[in-house]
């Protein structure tokens, strides 16, 4: 493999019934800050049938972009995806390639990986160029992010990575920028006859999506039943938040698995996770100890989750809440969800 | 029907360390478990086995020569049998050096159906093994599965994705990757522990996989960690303590409005 033929950042975007998922904004930020310190061109691959304002993504910050239709790509099935960028990969060489950390995401990156013979960072935190060799720098939390390592791909290209989702801000919008928008039919890939989409079911519980929300509160055994959990479950629709949950709760089916944050459940960075009646045992730590902002409620002082918080309160969940909630009630001008009973204040 | 599981001894969770010079995990022998996503992996194996008349389930490790100990407490919860790939050309490799031997490894059991894997190992935490395995052998791949039926030729599957879930059908041979939900692993039994102490597991090198050294290990890994190092995670926590009167909340409010957050 000649490294020195592969050059420029490439991005995965991602849609979801023909609209653009903001995670390819974040994504943008991301590749952009690459393009600029390596003196390269910036494109963003996005995959589907018929897809609404490209152009989107140029004012975001892509100089190209790669729509690859086909109708094997209207949904997400790992196959197709993979083998079509594998091929836009080989035609467009790409130096560094990256995809944001989610189901699509953690799923298509190591086809595509595994079919170039590259390397692939999971779940990274952190992207750098280093000075000297011009190459990618792959920072990822490990071990239930106790130590941070650092990757490079040395002898490969692409350099691939997927990217924890808001580890990083959208990118600015600007609608003076231009560039190149580029159909890629690849429509001789048929619809393939192993891999058949069926249905997709949304999850009334997941209203907000863990994975997309800005704020998660997330609830312990603290509170004690499946109707004290209620509580949690209030406080997060007068913030449009999402709920998250420990394995305890889970475990007694007070909320469902995929609510379950932790180890063996998601991985969450939040701007804001409010943890009320969790201890904050390390495996709980794992899935949510890099929001950007932590607060914990909690009646024993000595809990755990207290060295992880910003701000703690020592106090029975049972006063606390409902104290919260009146207060978010009653104060003006404080950002409520839209559409909750409160936004006419 | 010739079911694979593929585990990963991994430390118990209070006891990892990292070499800060090579950036490898070192293991010590003391405390290591199964990974938990993988018994979730065998258990539905094993609940395959016991809804059909021919299922025969086989757990694969890749690891040191003490990694047998997982394979040995997999046929004590129910597996047929298994087979662990160890020896000093592993040492080192990464997820797609570790998706190469294991792939091989499954091709040369040969008449593999399905392929199980946890949706990611505690340690390594990449969840990318299983589907490097998948495009390794060109077979279809499901993630993140929280429930699977399986029929003679195909398996529907339910996975967990952002907002709600998926039903997808694929063709077998497939690999599919479980999380926590899918079901509530069992416990080794009796006759099982009699069975496991028995049960003779081969050990294959790369020579047995018919794969190079320079395909394995360090040499067969395209990535390198370069350094180790604590996160910063300088968190000066604001404690205050629930009263009647109202003033921690007040607190919390205004420290949420400084942060611009509500
Ligand atoms: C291999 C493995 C994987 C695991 N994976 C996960 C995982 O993914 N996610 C996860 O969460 N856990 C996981 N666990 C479990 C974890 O170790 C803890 O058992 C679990 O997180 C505890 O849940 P909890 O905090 O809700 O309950 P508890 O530990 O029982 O804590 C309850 C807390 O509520 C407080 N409290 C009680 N009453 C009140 C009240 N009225 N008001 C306010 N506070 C109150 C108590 O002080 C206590 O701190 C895993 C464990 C293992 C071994
Ligand atoms: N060394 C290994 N031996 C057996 N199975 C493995 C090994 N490494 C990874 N796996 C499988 O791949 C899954 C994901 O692991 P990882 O990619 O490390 O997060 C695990 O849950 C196992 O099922």
């Amino acid at each position: 493999m000649d490294i020195q033929n592969y050059k420029g950042v490439m991005v995965l975007g991602e849609q979801k019934d023909g609209h653009i998922r903001p995670v390819t904004f974040e994504l943008l930020n991301r590749g952009r800050d690459l393009a600029d310190k390596l003196g390269v061109e910036l494109s963003c691959s996005i995959l589907g049938n018929e897809i609404e304002d490209l152009t989107e993504i140029i004012y975001r910050g892509a100089d190209k972009v790669f729509h690859v239709a086909g109708p094997a790509l209207a949904g997400f099935l790992p196959g197709p995806y993979a083998r079509a960028l594998v091929r836009l990969v080989q035609e467009e060489r790409p130096e560094i390639f990256i995809a944001a950390a989610t189901t699509t995401g953690r799923t298509v990156m190591p086809l595509v990986a595994a079919g170039l013979k590259t390397g692939l960072t999971a779940d990274c935190t952190l992207l750098d160029i280093d000075d000297k060799e011009k190459i990618l720098l792959q920072t990822r939390p490990a071990i239930g992010g106790n130590i941070m390592a650092t990757i490079k791909t040395p002898f490969t290209r692409p350099q691939m990575a997927t990217v924890r989702p808001r580890s990083a801000r959208p990118a600015h919008r600007d609608e003076s920028r231009t560039g190149l928008i580029s159909v890629k039919n690849y429509g001789d890939s048929p619809v393939s006859a192993v891999e058949r989409f069926l249905a997709y079911v949304p999850d009334a519980t997941q209203e907000v999506s863990i994975e997309d929300a800005d704020i998660i509160v997330a609830g312990g055994k603290g509170l004690k039943t499946r109707d004290g959990f209620k509580l949690v479950e209030e406080l997060a629709r007068l913030l449009g938040a999402g709920v998250g949950a420990s394995r305890d709760v889970v475990d007694l089916g007070w909320a469902s698995y995929p609510h379950q944050i932790g180890l063996s459940g998601k991985t969450v960075s939040p701007k804001l996770y409010i943890a009320v009646g969790i201890s904050g045992k390390v495996q709980h730590l794992a899935g949510m100890q890099t929001s950007e902002t932590i607060v914990a409620i909690n009646r024993d002082p000595e809990a755990q989750i207290f060295q992880v918080a910003d701000f703690g309160i020592v106090g029975d969940a049972f006063e606390v809440l409902p104290e919260l909630m009146g207060a978010l009630k009653n104060a003006p001008g404080r950002r409520l969800r839209e559409g909750s009973e409160d936004n006419a204040l | 029907m010739r079911i694979a599981v593929l585990i990963k001894q991994v430390p118990g969770t209070d006891n990892v360390k990292m070499d800060p010079e090579t950036g490898v995990m070192i293991r010590t022998n003391k405390g290591n478990i199964i990974n938990p996503l993988d018994e979730n992996a065998l258990e539905e194996a094993l609940r395959i086995k016991r809804s059909r008349e021919d299922v025969q389930v086989l757990a694969v490790s890749m690891g040191p020569e003490s990694a047998m100990k997982a394979i040995k407490e997999a046929v004590a919860m129910g597996a047929d049998g298994g087979v662990l790939l160890s020896g000093r050309a592993f040492a080192g490799s990464d997820t797609i050096a570790t998706a190469r031997a294991l792939a091989a490894a499954i091709s040369k059991l040969g008449d593999v159906n399905l392929v199980l894997c946890g949706e990611r190992a505690t340690d390594g935490e990449t969840g990318q093994t299983g589907p490097m395995i998948a495009a390794t052998l060109g077979i279809p791949v499901q993630t993140y599965v929280q429930r699977l039926e399986v029929a003679d030729d195909a398996v529907k599957v339910e996975r967990v994705v952002e907002g709600g879930f998926e039903q997808v059908k694929v063709q077998l041979p497939a690999l599919i990757t479980v999380v926590k939900g899918i079901n509530e692993p069992g416990f080794p039994t009796l006759t099982g522990k009699v069975r496991a102490r028995d049960a003779v597991v081969p050990v294959w090198g790369a020579d047995d996989l018919g794969l190079s050294p320079e395909e394995l290990g360090l040499k067969g890994s395209p990535t390198r960690v370069v350094k180790i190092f604590s996160p910063k995670l300088s968190r000066s926590t604001l404690l205050h303590r629930q009263d009647n009167t109202g003033r921690a909340v007040n607190e919390l409010l205004k420290f949420l409005a400084d942060r611009d957050i509500v």
